[in-house]
């Protein structure tokens, strides 16, 4: 019945139709609804039913236990904040409300530009966003505001993505540079301890108490993240140091694996970015070469600082960096981004170790960001055709040097 | 003892509509046709008009830029109609043919009493030559030129793929005389692929072929595209700059030995009618060219539009339903077309019908009916390691194809787009995520770049 509805109103949408200008609007309906039913001209007769479509659907499959459980966090350090005690439901809507508009607006204004450049160049629209628009409000601070999402969307796809040809040509991951733009055009925005809970009442659910337009919060309210509260303790080693929650009680390593620390959405649960790893890696999807290299990596890095402590983050031993901040997502869900990760096999690992590296290197030994992920992966992504080109290298030096010795041996023959 | 390697890279696409080893009859057609876009990189220059007379190896048209290479008539009758399309490009030839084949005789001759020239012309003059082809550029072999080795792929290994043990059993003494006169051909050696297995290492004396006649048989064990010459020759000795190897299969060196045994050119080939919507599959003898409705009347499911290909679903020609078998093919395969087939939501979809050679769909252990769908719209590469996973060559697959897409002649080179023939990219193709047309990328590059060489 729906096919009849789309067979009928098709040629509108096509060269001289009514509605020709919404084309790449209305094909992208169409495959999302249907598989269309082209068969192939040349080449193979039959065809694997992966596409990319079921690509980009496994990715969100996976980031739905991180979203999931982000929206629920999202509540409960807002209770925790702002001092209420409500149940389950109350808590997960009251965090899943107030980030559906920032998913709204990111995909609003990222599929809009997205579909106007398909339109533009007579091409479908590419899927690759429908990932990237749910990254970005997982990785930004839970609080921040609309337009600055839709401002980072907008140049991350323009600038990153389509200048450079669209889905399959960025050197950058989409997401991640939509991060860093705001990271470095609104650092006051971006992080510190302010911007990670969220005190405000949303459509309703969970007003705080109000006094001169500012929202109230419980006493001994701290919204600093872990990270952040290692890197500006006093504290010279580690032992002598100790994670709060937002009540300034202590933090067991229990909390931060199962999430209920403050954070992004997508990084405060570790156990729901495994379950996300899990199906990326069962389905061959993401690459886990990438993701057990950048962890190996990130061991490495820590337990080497660790041999030279002399402050609190120095000594953090590994564990807590594999679970606090955003070392673990990034692992899995941005170092895996195929686009601009490296494509070789042997790369990938070289890769994933470098990212481990830096980030915590970045994490320890640079004040200014207690994150390092972000930058860690923008930078080998800007090696990662680097990484390749001498995994490539190595092939094509065997094949010239192979055709070199067969020639002076013939050559030997023949005179 | 014969030298033996295994190839671990590859699929074998599981589908329904294997061919039964049975051989089934003749099919004969009252026309053949021939179409000269069966020879890629030929320019045919016709050397009969409609209405002469030719017997079965009688030269039908020769290349125009290497005249010494003509194309054998399979059948022998009445030159019916030469069909020409747009700049009087020439679509096929249609020969009306005679009841019983007439031979033309080219004379019983004895190979090891032959030098190389000699074995050359017997092949030149007989129109056989286009069944020798060359690495680099994958087109009909240069007669003018000496190949480094001669490789000769002993089974096919694609989906549905006819026993090249069950068509040559009984053809042995052609196959030997075959093998031999290649030898003659190259003053390096003649390789043999043969599966792992096969009947051919109990029937040959191997050790003798190896010190007598220069012959290497190569057991080769693994997943398609395991048969495919070009993995043969990337495996036991790979072509390099400025070399050139000579590839066969089996079968038609069969073809070769049986010009010289019999002194006649006889193109029947056993052909496998393969296929999910076969009622019954098997084997049946005809003429290159043979005209097949008769073989599909009453024997393809009927009710939905379907696909006929000359030769397999991954590297095949897609035909009509009268349509004929094409040169180099022995095997015909019926899949449903899939037009008009839509089904809801196939990116969740968790339909067992779906068969995928990743992770994203359940595996189940059974046979497939895919139909020609692509299954997707055109896209950027985006996923890695996709290709090189049924590429079992010593090659980055996708570094290739990109260079070959910007055309960069050097990179093309220093990646070893002079080993690879369209054929080997056929499984990468069929994975695709990105649906390109990846075969075609290939062969468009090898002709850019023997025409920028040659």
């Amino acid at each position: 019945m729906i096919r009849k509805y789309i067979e009928k109103i098709k040629p509108h949408f096509e060269e001289g139709g009514k509605f020709q200008s919404f084309r790449s609007v209305f094909d992208a309906f169409e495959t999302f609804l249907f598989v269309p039913d082209t068969t192939s001209r040349s080449g193979v007769h039959i065809h694997d039913a992966r596409d990319s479509k079921r690509t980009m659907s496994i990715v969100i499959l996976a980031l739905l236990p991180a979203l999931l459980f982000g929206m629920y966090n999202i509540g409960y350090q807002h209770f925790l904040a702002i001092g209420g005690n409500v149940g389950f439901w109350e808590t997960f809507f009251c965090g899943a409300l107030s980030m559906l508009p920032q998913i709204v607006v990111s995909y609003v204004v990222g599929l809009g530009i997205e579909f106007a450049v398909a339109q533009y160049k007579k091409e479908e629209v590419a899927e690759g966003f429908l990932v990237s628009g749910i990254l970005i409000p997982m990785i930004l601070p839970v609080d921040t505001p609309l337009w600055m999402i839709a401002v980072a969307t907008a140049f991350a796809v323009v600038f990153v993505k389509e200048v450079f040809g669209g889905t399959g040509y960025n050197i950058f991951n989409v997401a991640l540079m939509a991060r860093a733009f705001l990271f470095f055009a609104y650092p006051s925005k971006m992080s510190g301890d302010q911007v990670w809970t969220r005190t405000k009442g949303t459509f309703g659910l969970g007003n705080p108490e109000m006094a001169g337009g500012v929202a109230q919060t419980v006493d001994g309210f701290t919204g600093a993240t872990p990270l952040g509260q290692i890197a500006t303790t006093g504290a010279d080693s580690f032992a002598s140091f100790g994670f709060t929650n937002a009540l300034g009680q202590p933090l067991a390593l229990s909390d931060m694996f199962w999430g209920f620390i403050p954070g992004s959405a997508g990084e405060v649960s570790t156990f729901a970015i495994l379950l996300g790893a899990l199906i990326l890696i069962v389905t061959g999807v993401g690459s886990w070469k990438t993701i057990l290299s950048v962890f190996v990596g990130g061991l490495v890095a820590v337990v080497l600082v660790n041999q030279f402590a002399s402050n609190a983050v120095m000594g953090m031993p590994p564990e807590y960096h594999f679970l606090l901040g955003g070392f673990a997502f990034g692992a899995v869900f941005m170092a895996t981004d195929p686009v601009t990760s490296a494509r070789t096999e042997k790369g990938k690992w070289i890769y994933g170790f470098l990212i481990g590296l830096l980030a915590i290197t970045i994490r320890v030994f640079n004040p200014g960001y207690p994150e390092g992920m972000m930058l860690a992966i923008l930078l080998m992504n800007a090696f990662a055709p680097l990484i390749d080109f001498y995994v490539v290298d190595a092939n094509v030096k065997r094949r010239i040097k192979r055709g070199a010795v067969k020639n002076t041996k013939r050559k030997g023959i023949e005179k | 003892m014969t030298n033996k390697i295994k190839i671990k890279k590859g699929l074998q696409i599981p589908l329904l509509g294997e061919p039964q080893e049975l051989l089934r009859g003749v099919v004969k057609s009252d026309f053949v046709r021939i179409y000269p876009e069966d020879f890629h990189g030929v320019t045919p220059k016709l050397t009969v008009k409609a209405g002469d007379r030719v017997k079965a190896g009688s030269p039908l048209f020769y290349d125009k830029n290497r005249s010494s290479v003509l194309f054998a008539s399979p059948v022998s009758g009445v030159v019916a109609v030469v069909e020409r399309g747009e700049k009087r490009r020439i679509l096929h030839i249609e020969i009306k043919t005679d009841k019983e084949i007439e031979y033309q005789d080219f004379g019983k001759k004895r190979v090891s009493a032959l030098l190389e020239d000699g074995v050359k012309s017997s092949i030149l003059e007989a129109g056989l030559w286009f069944l020798i082809k060359q690495r680099p550029y994958d087109v009909i072999a240069n007669p003018e030129k000496t190949p480094r080795d001669i490789f000769v792929t002993g089974f096919d290994s694609s989906p549905l793929a006819p026993s090249y043990d069950f068509i040559l059993n009984d053809l042995e003494g052609d196959l030997q005389t075959g093998l031999d006169a290649l030898a003659k051909l190259t003053p390096g050696k003649v390789y043999l692929g043969v599966k792992k297995g096969s009947a051919f290492t109990k029937k040959f004396d191997v050790e003798a072929m190896r010190k007598e006649a220069n012959i290497e048989v190569v057991e080769v064990e693994g997943l398609h595209p395991a048969g495919n010459v070009g993995v043969q020759i990337n495996r036991i000795a790979p072509v390099n700059k400025g070399e050139t190897v000579w590839t066969l299969s089996a079968l038609d060196v069969a073809v070769i030995g049986r010009l010289f045994d019999e002194g006649i050119v006889d193109l029947t080939r056993t052909v496998a009618l393969s296929g999910s919507e076969v009622k019954q599959t098997g084997y049946y003898k005809m003429p290159i060219g043979t005209q097949l409705s008769s073989l599909f009347d009453g024997n393809v499911s009927e009710g939905l539009p379907l696909r006929y290909i000359s030769g397999n679903v991954l590297t095949g020609t897609k035909i009509d339903k009268d349509g004929s078998l094409r040169a180099y093919d022995s095997q015909i395969t019926v899949i449903p077309e899939g037009k008009n087939v839509y089904e809801i939501l196939g990116w969740a979809s968790l339909s067992p019908k779906r068969y995928s050679a990743g992770s994203t769909y359940l595996r189940l252990k059974k046979r497939y009916r895919l139909d020609a769908r692509i299954l997707g719209g055109a896209r950027a590469i985006i996923v890695s390691n996709e290709y090189d996973r049924v590429f079992p060559m010593d090659i980055y697959p996708e570094q290739l194809l990109k260079s070959i897409i910007a055309f960069n002649i050097d990179k093309m080179e220093n990646l070893g787009i002079y080993e690879v023939a369209p054929e080997d990219f056929a499984l990468c193709e069929f994975v695709d995520t990105s649906k390109l047309e990846i075969q075609r990328i290939v062969r468009k590059g090898l002709d850019l770049l023997r025409k920028e060489m040659e």
